[in-house]
């Protein structure tokens, strides 16, 4: 979610920087106290030297090392080395389970992406009334999942859905149905995460689609208004059209964080069925760290980064297109 | 009949109000159920845990607390989660700002090359390395140690370019020559002048890393197993496995895990409200 925002800011950060570098060429006395004499930018390095060597040895190492392991077979007690070519990457996809976590994660991020985005907006559309009492105390009720320990969400969901005895199956109960063991059944266990993610979000996305609405200016909804428009008419016509862009946007980019879907797909269940619901990353945690087979999990994680990379590259392509339509996309950009 | 038409039209208002209220509580009461489950089943037994919905609190939270923590020092692990959030907080955020100060306000060779890769690396999926991380981690002989979970933590490039956005906009080159002239040593101008400014940027999004480092599983996971360093969610998730089918003493477990981020989230509530909200601002 965070990577489109700031590619786009530093566009805009470019423009100020190009602004900004002319101020400083044409700008400053001779002889003065001058901010980028030679003298003074040797201490940049020292600035930014204990970011960039962190960096190099614990961000960029590893994944060079990474890829450097996807091509060898590690032997698991010694941690002695063997190039074996493609051979990880050939058994990642003939095997099939790296595709049916790719499907697990998917379904899982649909089903609790849409009514997740869904109650959030309307929620939105709720609290931005100016006569709505209460919004404060219930835009922090719904935000407060958000801040909770994953290990507690999902502990907490695999109590409260379990079988027989947990919360949600005592409910079931008392309104004489029969208790449903959802662990134990694929698409069940894969809508409780789905439930717990949404649980956990949908607050989030209040808060994020209220800033939008609010910034939609006063001016327009008030012409609207001398024209006789009703509130209904007003939503419809006026805040739900100029948020299109900002929804289908939150949509797209939200397959990013999706396909990383890890805590609750280790936590919610300790086992499902057919491994309905061991997503991509978990996938590659448990390559690794039960199976203990570093270069098998090292050619996953970077099987999970091309899945990403081709979702990055679609979510760019539909947010340019979408933006396109809307033809003023260029002055909306540059005022917010 | 103006009036029949206007005490209609009054009428549908109040409906539609009382339907927009009625569907905005219905949804923060399911929002709240979980929380709801979570202190009332702390406070009784096992038995009626499972048998029977329960909507009052009942008497065994201490029982419930005392067989929990038989089995984990909790404690320990509020402390180890405390130690750490604030090491990675204030770590992290001075060394990037460190980074965002120079990339901001210093002209020098490969600038723009290096910042280049700031930008690329924030979009890099964060599992990418992690199997060359552990394994690097591992022959460096830094498992179990909090070392690994501090500094790596230090090249986070978003912290980076979020600084480096704040300082174009905050910080004067007018008031860094002033300095100068004045016979300001280096660092001596950072940390009294560039920090101090920055501390609105730095509170927001300190609570973000503080909140995050707190929150974090994956990476203590694969790095700790010394039982007296695990974090707080590294022992709630082993009480599952410690207690069996103890709900009693889980659901305790959970509450105590949550009672620190309330605390957190009374104090800093708005600074995340704004945070996201800045977020907003930036994409439409």
């Amino acid at each position: 979610m965070h990577n489109k925002k700031t590619r786009d800011s530093y566009k805009i950060s470019e423009i100020k920087w190009i602004k900004y570098t002319k101020k400083l060429n044409y700008g400053l006395k001779e002889g003065g106290a001058n901010v980028n004499s030679k003298k003074r930018s040797k201490y940049a390095y020292l600035y930014i030297a204990p970011f960039f060597i962190v960096f190099l040895v614990f961000s960029l190492f590893p994944i060079l090392y990474s890829f450097v392991l996807s091509f060898c077979d590690m032997d698991a007690l010694s941690g002695r080395l063997s190039y074996i070519g493609l051979r990880n990457y050939q058994r990642m996809i003939e095997s099939g389970y790296f595709f049916q976590s790719i499907g697990n994660t998917v379904l899982i991020w649909i089903m609790s992406i849409i009514p997740q985005l869904t109650i959030a907006f309307i929620l939105a559309l709720i609290l931005s009334n100016k006569w709505f009492r209460g919004r404060f105390l219930l835009r922090n009720i719904y935000y407060f999942p958000n801040l909770v320990t994953p290990v507690t969400i999902g502990l907490l969901f695999g109590a409260m859905f379990s079988y027989p005895g947990g919360a949600i199956n005592n409910i079931i109960s008392a309104l004489g149905l029969e208790a449903v063991d959802f662990q134990n059944n694929q698409m069940l266990a894969r809508v409780v995460i789905a439930i717990a993610i949404c649980w956990k979000n949908f607050g989030f996305n209040i808060i994020y689609f209220t800033a939008g609405i609010n910034s939609i200016s006063e001016d327009v909804l008030e012409a609207a208004q001398v024209d006789g428009a009703s509130n209904w008419q007003k939503t419809t016509k006026i805040t739900l059209p100029l948020m299109r862009p900002i929804l289908i946007y939150v949509l797209v980019t939200s397959i990013i964080g999706g396909l990383q879907i890890f805590d609750e797909s280790h936590l919610v269940f300790k086992s499902v069925p057919g491994d309905a619901t061991v997503t991509m990353v978990k996938y590659l945690y448990d390559s690794a760290f039960m199976r203990f087979q570093f270069g098998y999990a090292a050619a996953v994680a970077y099987g999970i980064f091309v899945i990403i990379a081709i979702a990055s590259l679609f979510s760019l392509l539909v947010t340019r297109e979408k933006k396109d339509d809307y033809g003023k996309k260029k002055v909306g950009k540059g005022e917010s | 009949m103006k009036d029949k038409a206007l005490a209609a039209s009054k009428m549908r208002k109040i409906i539609a109000r009382t339907v927009v209220y009625l569907f905005a509580f219905t949804v923060a009461i399911t929002a709240f159920y979980p929380f709801y489950v979570m202190i009332i089943s702390a406070t009784h037994d096992n038995y009626n845990i499972v048998a029977k919905i329960n909507l009052l609190p009942g008497k065994q939270l201490a029982a419930n607390y005392a067989r929990l923590t038989q089995n984990i020092e909790l404690y320990r692990g509020i402390f180890n989660s405390v130690v750490l959030a604030v090491a990675v907080t204030v770590v992290q955020n001075y060394f990037t700002t460190m980074a965002a100060y120079a990339f901001s306000k210093f002209h020098f060779k490969g600038r723009n090359a290096l910042f280049g890769v700031v930008m690329v690396a924030m979009m890099l999926p964060g599992q990418l390395g992690i199997i060359g991380f552990y394994k690097e981690v591992q022959s460096m002989n830094l498992l179990n140690s909090y070392f690994t979970l501090i500094v790596p933590t230090i090249a986070n490039c978003f912290a980076v370019f979020f600084y480096k956005q704040y300082l174009d906009g905050a910080l004067p080159n007018e008031l860094l020559e002033a300095a100068i002239v004045d016979g300001c040593k280096e660092l001596r101008i950072f940390h009294k002048i560039v920090l101090p400014l920055m501390i609105p940027a730095l509170v927001t999004q300190g609570v973000m890393t503080f909140i995050g480092t707190w929150n974090s599983y994956l990476t203590p996971l694969i790095i700790l197993n010394d039982k007296k360093k695990l974090t707080l969610p590294l022992m709630i998730a082993t009480v599952r496995d410690a207690t069996h089918a103890d709900y009693g003493a889980q659901y305790v477990g959970m509450l105590v895990s949550v009672i620190p981020m309330v605390i957190v989230f009374c104090f800093t509530s708005k600074i995340i409200m704004e945070k996201i909200s800045i977020g907003a601002a930036v994409k439409g």
